[in-house]
């Protein structure tokens, strides 16, 4: 049987092959999953903002890191065969950080998807980590912070010892804009972010 | 495959750890604490499509996608391959993304501050699809070595850096492809920190059935992604 090819890091220079909008070339998505000119159906549910920062094991931030996102539709359904619904939007984003290591989605909050228990999962983006210095991408989830109900019965928070659960929940911020999930990736530390063997 | 058979767990006999320490910005980047293991739901078995209009017709081929005024310089390659499960069963129409240096071994990237010159021919980036026997084919230039801070006269050999997505989010991957022969392979701690036994997966091998006379050489570089999680009948 073929083994699995190994990992290897991005490095530094991925944004022009990744990312490449500031080299003028298109990329294949952005940190808009949904975006802002769509309308109608796509637009079913709320539209949010979740950004924060990633940080290394120094609390310095990671400037050359790279965000992917994806993520159910507002009644929780992906876009793609094994789902086998319809879904609103391809549910699919990628974003740069910028020179103070920040990055920030636009998007739509995600409905419950079926747990591996078959219960309802509280909503949640799954998330992976690419950068420079790291030989492998590194999984984690967003949680939202105003589910807290839907959080305190969810199979794989519950997973997460209750000291290491705020990690990965987005805290709300109502701003003039709307609201704003703020969500740091600490990828080593005392606080480090969950990261999922996924 | 079933579609709600979950995927194999990452082979850690086959991936570098996170930390390298010859590598020296694993150290502050890599997570230190155990990943938690994530039973497969709908989240993990379900991952970005991709059709052909992600796809451009001179995206294959980074001879041609970045020319202003004439070829870029530098030794014209193929590189081809078949991107594949870990049954063997072929990854079809999947989007596969890659970028690399120049023949003189400097990137477009703006933060690339070697001095080697650029090539205004010559952008570095691209992507294709699997076609339906989880084949894909590029068209490029040997990308060159190039000089970086890790260590006194560190220099990372010839390589070609891979993005892969595969039917779900899980089976995601980043890899770089290697140059049979390159003497920088025995001093670049990126291609050491893999476990030595699964190294040489990432060396392409050179194919004169691939090379095409008077045009250009030929690599083939085969990939296998994480796959369903075997059957019973299978499972040994
Ligand atoms: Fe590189």
């Amino acid at each position: 049987m073929p083994k699995q090819t190994p990992s290897q890091t991005v490095g530094p220079y991925f944004a022009y092959g990744l990312t490449p909008q500031p080299y003028g070339r298109e990329g294949i998505a952005d940190g808009r999953v949904v975006d802002r000119t769509l309308s109608g159906a796509a637009l079913a549910g709320h539209r949010i903002t979740v950004t924060g920062r990633v940080l290394d094991g120094a609390k310095a931030p990671v400037i050359d890191a790279m965000i992917e996102i994806w993520q159910a539709d507002a009644q929780g359904r992906y876009a793609h065969p094994a789902d086998g619904r319809e879904a609103s939007f391809h549910g699919f984003g990628r974003t740069g950080t910028d020179g103070e290591g920040a990055f920030r989605i636009e998007t739509i909050k995600p409905g419950p998807v079926a747990g591996a228990d078959a219960r309802p999962q509280a909503p949640h983006l799954n998330v992976a980590v690419f950068a420079r210095g790291m030989p492998n991408h590194a999984y984690t989830r967003v949680y939202f912070s105003d589910e807290t109900a839907a959080n305190e019965a969810d199979m794989v928070l519950n997973l997460v010892g209750p000291d290491r659960r705020n990690t990965l929940v987005a805290m709300l911020e109502k701003t003039a804009g709307g609201p704003v999930y703020r969500f740091d990736i600490r990828l080593q530390g005392e606080d480090e972010t969950v990261f999922f063997d996924a | 495959m079933r579609p709600n058979t979950p995927y194999t767990p990452r082979d850690w006999d086959s991936h570098p750890p996170y930390i390298v320490p010859d590598y020296r910005s694993t150290l502050l980047r890599g997570p230190k604490k155990p990943l938690i293991p994530l039973p497969h739901s709908l989240s993990e078995l379900t991952g970005p499509v991709f059709g052909h209009d992600v796809v451009g017709p001179l995206d294959h081929d980074l001879t041609r996608n970045g020319v202003v005024n004439a070829e870029p310089l530098g030794e014209r390659i193929i590189v081809t391959g078949k991107v594949m499960d870990e049954a063997g069963r072929p990854v079809p129409h999947t989007l596969v993304e890659l970028w690399q240096a120049n023949a003189a071994g400097r990137y477009v990237h703006r933060w690339d501050q070697h001095a080697a010159p650029l090539d205004p021919n010559f952008f570095g980036g691209g992507r294709t699809m699997t076609d339906a026997e989880g084949r894909y084919r590029f068209i490029t230039i040997k990308p060159g070595a190039y000089p970086w801070g890790n260590h006194h006269n560190a220099w990372r050999p010839n390589h070609i850096h891979f993005s892969l997505f595969g039917p779900s989010f899980v089976t995601r991957l980043v890899t770089q492809m290697y140059f049979p022969g390159d003497p920088l392979l025995a001093f670049d701690p990126i291609y050491q920190g893999i476990p030595e036994s699964a190294r040489e997966r990432l060396v392409s091998r050179f194919s004169l059935d691939v090379t095409e006379p008077m045009m250009a050489l030929g690599y083939e570089f085969d990939i296998v992604l994480r796959g369903p999680r075997a059957t019973p009948i299978d499972e040994d």
